[in-house]
């Protein structure tokens, strides 16, 4: 995408965003893996308390732009990220930083799902007690109970606290990872295509959570299928070669879109 | 195979691939079934010669776990051992109690004592350690002196030898180290149960002695039991770190690349090497015992950590990459990450590793012949500082001994250390696989 229109997009996403209070900043975020452009010049605002959704075809850089916001990319040897992000107006990339406590705010679940190999208790007792959120025995025990019952798990699993968190089905395993997510009580939720390992049904539980949640944290969801994206989210925003193409109101961008790359992908064209 | 049959208007018809296939398929069986049978051939080779080894070691070496002992009724004359009767320690220290044991066997025998030599005869066939065991026995029970108690007491090992059918009895008598007259005795004695095979204790506790009825393993156990717990705590922690560091933290540059070829390097540098190395720095430059099982102990930890460090960097790497990020993602620093979640993981790997490591260790000689642990110690040693030995360098020390007694005990002591290696891997496999958890 040329400078010129980037630019006018940008000042558009502020003007947007200044009106409701953006949660997560993003301006003129790069990332490089190696020699490879990854990702070239996203601005997007995610708006506080709600489902933001980013959609686009394989290999467009909607999940590196995701594991930027909470730094998981700082794991990959290589990989470069210049610009700024701000979470509540503070730059996540700045060097004063502490990773270790952006992750206990900005939480995350990933593709497929990875509980611990220990008990369901323990999956979800972890993140609360190394971030001395919970030190006695009932501290820990209520926020186990509070974050599975608000995964919507605790009735299904509160006779299996103590069997391991890898016997359960495919998609309780993902509510275990969204409540042990909660645990740490983030202010972001980041689900990286969360139900793409899981059957419709499964699928259709976690959505049903999504909406439940988002009275409380913010949320950012890649997904690869658009009809999830117009289910759950308010905004979203749809990515294509590394560059961020077009971001609005949900019902916008899949009724109304203004580029005519998102006309293509939505009408399934390409993707 | 299948002929196609050639049209008669000239033009050949192409067979078809039904036809091709099928004609090749025999072969293609044929050659599959000789792979096999090499495989079989390879597998049988193998175990053939396992075989001749066991069995060739074993018929060797089971008759060091009996040994002969005379069963006699010694009378503890006050007279001899404590003519004083103040039952002072030197005194009962000093006594002269072979004269004791050979009575008891020349009463035993019905020997007539006044026969010129006869005396002396009878003797030879007590262990020369009879005196000592009879020594012990009083000092633990000096109230038994003045009575008549019943003891066991070693055979020499020519008689021990003629017990287990060793002793070739078709040399001319001048020659030979029993005469007929102490061989009808020893005939005599083990007819009236006087003179039987028993299970040899001693084997497992005695230390070097130049009779073999009295040399044993003991001081080789002990020293090597102090060597290997060197190398548990010495080699296994650094091992372990410097995996730790290695796989997860260091960065990924040219000298790390360096260090890397260099630890798998150390692993197949020769062990005398190590020994050589051991010989300059521990006892040379920091001045320690020469013999003790501690510099043993250094070196062989010198020699196990690439093998662990080996191990457990590929039992690390072996954990699937989602874990660390789940653990990451909750908010886990990374040294969390790594204690919490990896290497709870890794754990069966790195404890398979390490006791392959510490069982290979157990079996090496030349690096222990370089620091000096070919001593001929006694004593068996309290402490990791004393001068001790190794199982496989008393094998080696036993093997150059030319008496028959030794042979045999060549082979026994190879049948423990074989067994002890054996139980070991054992071990580490029950281990893995009740540690191996599924992710």
């Amino acid at each position: 995408m040329d400078m010129a229109v980037q630019k006018s997009f940008a000042q558009d996403v502020v003007e947007a965003g200044a009106a409701k209070a953006s949660k997560i900043l993003a301006r003129d975020v790069n990332v490089y893996y190696g020699d490879k452009h990854a990702l070239k010049h996203v601005n997007v605002d995610v708006p506080d308390k709600g489902v933001m959704a980013f959609i686009g075809p394989s290999g467009c850089g909607k999940s590196t732009f995701l594991r930027c916001i909470n730094r998981m990319n700082d794991t990959i040897p290589g990989c470069r990220v210049t610009g700024k992000i701000e979470i509540d107006k503070a730059d996540i990339y700045d060097s004063s930083l502490d990773v270790v406590q952006l992750r206990a705010r900005v939480g995350m679940v990933f593709q497929k799902p990875n509980p611990f190999p220990k008990s369901v208790f323990e999956n979800v007792a972890y993140g609360p007690r190394i971030h001395g959120l919970a030190s006695t025995k009932a501290e820990i025990e209520q926020v186990v109970v509070t974050s599975l019952r608000r995964a919507g798990l605790f009735e299904e699993v509160k006779d299996r606290l103590q069997d391991p968190g890898t016997g359960l089905s495919g998609g309780q395993q993902q509510r275990l990872c969204i409540a042990r997510a909660i645990a740490v009580d983030p202010e972001v939720i980041l689900m990286d295509e969360p139900c793409s390992a899981l059957d419709p049904i499964a699928t259709a539980k976690i959505e049903e959570l999504m909406s439940e949640l988002t009275e409380r944290y913010t949320i950012v969801i890649v997904t690869h299928s658009m009809q999830q994206a117009a289910r759950v989210s308010q905004r979203t925003a749809f990515f294509h070669l590394g560059n961020l193409v077009e971001e609005g109101p949900t019902e916008v961008i899949f009724n109304n879109p203004k580029e005519q790359r998102t006309q293509d992908y939505i009408t399934g064209r390409f993707g | 195979m299948t002929v196609t049959a050639l049209p008669t208007s000239g033009a050949r018809a192409k067979p078809s691939s039904t036809e091709i296939v099928a004609s090749g398929i025999r072969r293609r069986y044929a050659a599959e079934r000789r792979f096999k049978m090499y495989g079989i051939a390879a597998v049988i080779f193998g175990l053939t010669f396992l075989v001749i080894l066991f069995s060739s070691i074993i018929s060797k070496g089971y008759t060091s776990f009996l040994q002969s002992a005379f069963r006699l009724e010694v009378f503890l004359d006050p007279a001899i051992i404590d003519p004083s009767g103040k039952r002072e320690e030197n005194t009962l220290l000093m006594a002269d109690y072979s004269a004791l044991a050979t009575d008891a066997l020349i009463k035993a025998l019905k020997i007539d004592p006044k026969v010129r030599g006869d005396e002396r005869a009878a003797g030879a066939l007590l262990s020369q350690n009879a005196d000592v065991e009879l020594r012990d026995y009083v000092l633990r029970n000096p109230g038994e002196i003045g009575k008549t108690v019943n003891v066991w007491v070693l055979a020499h090992a020519n008689a021990d030898s003629v017990m287990k059918n060793a002793f070739d009895r078709e040399i001319p008598e001048a020659r030979r180290k029993l005469s007929d007259k102490q061989l009808a005795w020893i005939d005599r004695a083990a007819a009236e149960g006087l003179l039987k095979l028993r299970f040899n204790t001693g084997l497992f506790t005695y230390g070097a002695s130049s009779q073999p009825e009295t040399a044993g393993v003991g001081v080789a156990l002990i020293g090597s039991f102090f060597m290997m717990m060197t190398v548990l705590l010495l080699a296994v922690p650094l091992g372990v770190m410097a995996a730790v560091y290695l796989e997860e933290f260091a960065p990924r540059n040219r000298l790390t690349d360096l260090i890397e070829v260099n630890i798998n390097n150390l692993a197949a540098v020769p062990s005398i090497v190590f020994g050589i190395l051991g010989l300059a720095i521990f006892i040379n430059l920091f001045g320690l015992p020469r013999s003790a099982s501690l510099v043993g102990g250094l070196v062989l930890a010198l020699m196990t950590l690439p093998t662990v460090i080996i191990a457990t960097r590929a039992a690390i790497g072996a954990v699937p990459p989602s874990i660390r990020e789940a653990a990451l993602g909750v908010g886990a620093s990374k040294m969390q990450a790594v204690t919490h979640h990896v290497l709870p993981l890794a754990f069966p790997g790195i404890l398979t590793g390490t006791i392959i490591g510490i069982a290979k260790a157990l079996g090496e000689t030349a690096p222990l012949l370089m620091i000096g642990m070919v001593a001929f110690v006694v004593e068996v040693p309290k402490t990791p500082l004393e001068p001790a030995t190794a199982l496989p360098v008393q094998i080696y020390m036993w093997a150059t001994a030319a008496e028959r007694g030794f042979v045999e005990r060549t082979s026994g002591a190879t049948i423990i250390l074989l067994a002890f290696l054996a139980m070991m891997n054992i071990i580490a496999v029950i281990l893995r696989r009740r540690f191996e958890r599924r992710w």
